[in-house]
């Protein structure tokens, strides 16, 4: 599993990209999705707790990886949580100093990082077990692989909910006098389950070994 | 995995903790400056939003903000008890540099708030209240109102006219309801529906209030808003917050002496 000077090996092709399609961590191990609901009203928002996302899991991934070996077995699952916690508040203390608009509408949900059992179980199955170097790249991955669930529901959600991408309204509303009549369900919760579920149908369909036995 | 021993294990733990404490602590005393900055700008955007000299997510820079805020609103003590405009506050700070929100918690500053409906427990003696100035005279007051929602305290302004009566536009600065229900409370076009509603009826009492469904127009149906659904309970703690901070305990008197003319502007 080292790293050729070329590139990187197939497993570790296979941790960044596979997290992607293969085993997305929201639309196949279906973890995460309490955010993935609250948070993709909007694309800003999406992005930002994508980006949130992915500093502390590649961050948890690497600091438990460089720890896997003197971590005792007894505790190790609160250590986990304890490297975890401290990430997902230093990652909010910098959300409050530098985009403070975007922290406000996140609100509770970046502090509940903590509980997303993407992070956890990354760090439960696979930097336990793995280098450093692959940690990262997991991380990466499922970082991704997240994100991409969410930016396409936040695409969704948004345009049809409200007409706009980022806030620019491309859609002109019925109510300002254009002809979008917003799709008040995108902009609920319920919205995101449905989008969701059409992703994971979407995936399944293309492949077809993600399906499970009866 | 061979079991280590308690104290190692013991050590290991107090070491995670220390090291993770460090950073946290690092991190939250090192970003206080930028993040009080923060707020203090947030709270005079909101006054600026509120009062329609700034449109919700206009994307202006921190220093315009200032400039507007200090050309338009003026900020003035004014004492729940009396109603009256005091120069400055019992700790002898100035209208500039008193935190009503700090006020609250202070004993000497504050009083318990009876028994309601809102869940405010104490009260500051002293209210800040942001005027909006036109030729001289006070157009808006912003009166800043708090009140307990579902999962948290909602901390807001609304703003009523100079008539003492007729609402000019509400927002909420500080809350933490659930985004998408609760949090719809951040919603331009609801707090819209507030504009022009009036607050007491013919007797006096505070009547405005979130119904549950669909309200009138201003005319039909001036002392009702429309309810968010899905979220009944912050639409209640909207209701509440607005009776207490407009009624008796809050700044009614202050109202009833700007409509007879007490209060100056």
């Amino acid at each position: 599993m080292s790293a050729t000077p070329g590139g990187l090996s197939k497993a570790q092709r296979e941790a960044l990209v596979d997290p992607l399609f293969n085993n997305n961590p929201i639309a196949l191990q279906v973890l995460g999705i309490c955010s993935a609901l609250a948070v993709t009203t909007k694309m800003e928002t999406a992005v930002v707790m994508s980006i949130a996302l992915t500093v502390v899991l590649v961050g948890s991934n690497v600091v438990i990886s460089l720890l896997r070996n003197y971590i005792p077995a007894s505790i190790r699952i609160v250590v986990q949580l304890t490297v975890i916690a401290s990430l997902v508040i230093l990652t909010d203390q910098v959300l409050k100093a530098f985009v403070f608009d975007v922290s406000k509408q996140l609100s509770v949900f970046v502090g509940l990082i903590i509980t997303n059992c993407i992070v956890m179980g990354r760090a439960e199955a696979y930097a336990m077990a793995n280098g450093p170097f692959e940690s990262m790249l997991d991380g990466i991955g499922n970082g991704l692989g997240y994100s991409l669930i969410l930016i396409i529901v936040a695409f969704f959600r948004e345009l049809l909910g409200g007409g706009k991408l980022f806030g620019i309204q491309l859609l002109p509303l019925v109510t300002e006098g254009g002809w979008y009549n917003p799709n008040g369900l995108m902009v609920l919760a319920p919205g995101a389950f449905f989008l969701i579920g059409c992703f994971i149908w979407a995936l399944r369909a293309w492949k077809p070994d993600q399906i499970e036995a009866e | 995995m061979s079991q280590p021993s308690t104290g190692y294990t013991v050590a290991f733990a107090a070491g995670v903790c220390l090291v993770a404490s460090v950073f946290v602590s690092g991190a939250a005393v090192s970003l206080k400056p930028m993040q009080e900055a923060n707020k203090v700008l947030d709270r005079q955007k909101k006054v600026l939003v509120v009062a329609g000299l700034m449109e919700e997510g206009e994307s202006i820079t921190p220093d315009e903000i200032q400039k507007r805020f200090d050309d338009n609103i003026a900020a003035r003590l004014v004492s729940l008890e009396t109603g009256m405009v005091v120069e400055s506050a019992e700790n002898g700070q100035s209208a500039a540099d008193y935190d009503q929100r700090k006020a609250t918690k202070d004993p000497a500053l504050s009083v318990e708030a009876p028994d309601n409906k809102a869940k405010v427990a104490r009260k500051a003696n002293i209210a800040t209240v942001y005027c909006v100035k036109k030729a001289n005279a006070c157009d808006q007051h912003i009166l800043p109102i708090e009140g307990k929602g579902l999962w948290s305290t909602l901390y807001g302004f609304l703003s009523v006219d100079s008539d003492a009566n007729t609402i000019r536009g509400i927002t909420f600065y500080e809350h933490a309801e659930t985004p998408g229900l609760g949090g719809e409370i951040d919603n331009p076009g609801w707090k819209a529906k507030w504009v022009g509603r009036k607050v007491y009826d013919d007797k006096g009492h505070v009547a405005i209030h979130v119904k549950k469904g669909a309200a009138g127009d201003v005319k039909s149906d001036p002392y009702a808003v429309d309810g968010l659904s899905g979220a009944t309970l912050t639409s209640n703690g909207v209701t509440y917050s607005v009776d207490f901070w407009l009624g008796e305990e809050g700044f009614e008197t202050y109202l009833n002496n700007v409509k007879s003319g007490k209060v100056k502007g």
